[in-house]
């Protein structure tokens, strides 16, 4: 696992939208799976000079992509990856929809089927915060305050130990791993994963198959 | 009334708008049947200017009840051009920046070779005798009238319904000369029940006792109540239930009760005797057949090994799918199987579904979220490849 230098043009993206993007060289074939409003899209599209394509669940999203000029297709990770052949990309992202994801494992094997690369990020479920809430709180933790557990989208929350070991069985090699913590500092994490695995609230991940 | 055969004297005279071309005098244009069609007459309406690099072009192709008047008043009918909301100055398909061309299909009646035109070698009109053409000879003379403008690569190819069966058919076989494609609101192939409706049209105008086995226009007599029955029923299809009962409900037509008779008590029925009739007006009984039969021929995984992926392989054409929620005739779902077939090549698609309750006719009428996301696609292409 190494570290990425992060490039310095990227401000008004989401915070780790910039760090995914740092991930992605110029020129490249990209897929982005749950593409939201097209923010990342936008800018891999504007400032990587790359072939830059999206899916997303939501027909409002799709058609303010497409109206942005960019190239979008209503669909879902679940269901619409499976089409596209292999290394049809050169680098395929999901920013956080896995855990909104029926069969994450099924979804992981298929980012790193059609895509060289997969860059993979999620809120992780192994942050103090989120255990000290169930362990004092008793309640289960969820993705965002606007959820409860039972209204959430997130049906496979994860954490950053649970998705090595996900990658570890699908004989994945991880290229690059980085965890953000609460102020937005981020760390590469270090090859156990234990103390990224309680501090960083988010984790980026650059795959690709052995 | 006046008729198709008016509307070919016009032609002739010059007096509809727009330009003619005979082609295919020194090289035929070979049909997908076997047969041949040597010379052959396209008539197309262009709008803007062509830029000296000749990058610029836009080929709409026309629905089946279409014709090359896509922004300009119809010559017979007076009304506005079919897609005046969408193709003009200034507006989604800017002429002030695009070469538009529109040309009337193959099998057409109003001015391009069809079974009105005179068969040369008869010196009457073709009829029956006229062969039956597919969606890919509508296509070839189409690119025949490219080659004829010296227009190498479109850089949009755009169409509804079964515009939009020969933007994927045009983008399947040329994919070298065209940088962008927007089918909308149609199929990769025709279903039975699209099938089965074009053949209750046909039916209708073929029982017409004044189809006289199709050679009405020999002995002078036109089957328009056949027409007129195969477009009602055509324009139920066109629209939705929801859309129908908005337009309609069961409201009576300028009467305050049911008369107990057959008359047209309800406003839909007069809705529907109003299309019918306003539409043989404009339109020829025989090239309604013919380009029926065309669009049901129409199945693009068939020409290759049934894998509707293949039609697309090694395709650098940028697409914009789009279908309407409430479209019952092209549903969204055969959309997706382009957009699927489209995906398992790679290709560089977008997909957009149009929430609206207008049915298939949608894609001719005031559907602003269309009309925007078209907008973003088109500039975005323009913007791409430096064109504006």
């Amino acid at each position: 696992m190494s570290s990425i230098s992060q490039p310095m043009t990227m401000s008004g993206l989401r915070h780790d939208l910039r760090l995914i993007a740092g991930l992605i060289p110029q020129n490249s074939r990209i897929l982005d799976v749950g593409c939201g409003d097209g923010a990342l899209l936008a800018y891999l599209a504007k400032e990587k000079a790359g072939d830059a394509r999206g899916i997303e669940l939501s027909q409002n999203g799709v058609n303010a992509c497409v109206s942005k000029g960019l190239s979008v297709i209503q669909g879902d990770a679940d269901m619409d990856l499976s089409d596209y052949p292999e290394h049809a990309f050169d680098y395929v992202v999901l920013s956080r929809t896995l855990q909104a994801t029926r069969q994450p494992e099924v979804v992981v094997s298929n980012l790193v089927r059609i895509g060289k690369h997969a860059v993979v990020s999620f809120v992780n479920f192994g942050h103090w915060k989120k255990r000290i809430g169930l362990l004092f709180r008793g309640r289960m933790p969820v993705n965002s305050p606007a959820f409860s557990w039972h209204s959430s989208p997130d049906i496979h929350p994860c954490t950053i130990l649970d998705f090595v070991t996900l990658c570890k069985n699908l004989n994945l090699e991880i290229e690059v791993a980085i965890s953000v913590d609460g102020q937005g500092k981020k760390q590469t994490i270090a090859s156990n994963g234990r103390s990224a695995n309680l501090l960083g609230e988010q984790a980026i991940f650059l795959l690709k198959r052995n | 009334m006046a008729s198709e055969s008016s509307s070919i004297s016009k032609f002739k005279s010059g007096e509809l708008p727009g330009h003619v071309i005979e082609l295919g005098l020194d090289e035929p244009l070979k049909l997908i049947s076997g047969k041949q069609l040597s010379p052959f007459t396209v008539a197309f309406q262009t709008y803007g200017e062509l830029n000296p690099q000749k990058s610029n072009a836009v080929l709409v192709c026309h629905a089946l009840t279409g014709d090359q008047y896509v922004a300009n008043p119809h010559p017979l009918t007076g009304k506005p051009g079919w897609w005046d909301r969408l193709v003009g100055p200034g507006k989604v398909v800017d002429t002030n920046k695009l070469f538009v061309i529109c040309a009337n299909i193959l099998g057409g009646c109003l001015g391009s070779t069809g079974p009105v035109s005179i068969n040369p070698k008869t010196g009457t009109p073709w009829g029956l005798d006229f062969p039956v053409i597919t969606i890919s000879d509508m296509v070839n003379a189409q690119i025949r009238l490219l080659d004829h403008l010296g227009i190498s690569r479109l850089f949009l190819v755009i169409g509804g319904s079964m515009g939009g069966m020969q933007v994927l058919d045009l983008a399947s076989r040329y994919k070298d000369r065209v940088f962008a494609a927007v089918p909308i609101a149609t199929a990769p192939r025709h279903s039975a029940q699209n099938i089965a409706f074009n053949e209750v049209g046909r039916q209708a105008i073929m029982a017409d006792p004044d189809w006289c086995q199709g050679s009405y226009l020999k002995e002078n007599k036109r089957p328009v109540r056949g027409l007129a029955v195969a477009r009602m029923e055509a324009h139920i299809t066109y629209l939705s239930e929801p859309a129908l009962h908005r337009k309609f409900g069961r409201r009576l037509q300028g009467r305050d009760a049911l008369t107990f008779g057959f008359d047209a008590d309800f406003q839909v029925e007069s809705y529907l005797r109003h299309q019918g009739s306003t539409f043989v007006d404009r339109f020829d009984p025989n090239s309604y057949l013919y380009i029926t039969r065309a669009m049901d021929y129409f199945d693009l995984s068939a020409e290759h090994e049934g894998v509707l992926a293949n039609a697309f392989k090694n395709n650098q054409i940028k697409f914009c799918v789009m279908s309407f929620s409430s479209d019952w005739l092209y549903p969204t779902s055969e959309s997706r199987t382009i957009v699927q077939a489209l995906n398992a090549v790679a290709a560089n698609v977008s997909f957009i579904e149009i929430e609206t309750d207008k049915g298939h006719d949608a894609f001719l009428l005031d559907e602003p979220e269309m009309h925007r996301t078209l907008a973003g696609f088109i500039n975005g292409c323009a913007s791409q490849i430096g064109l504006y």
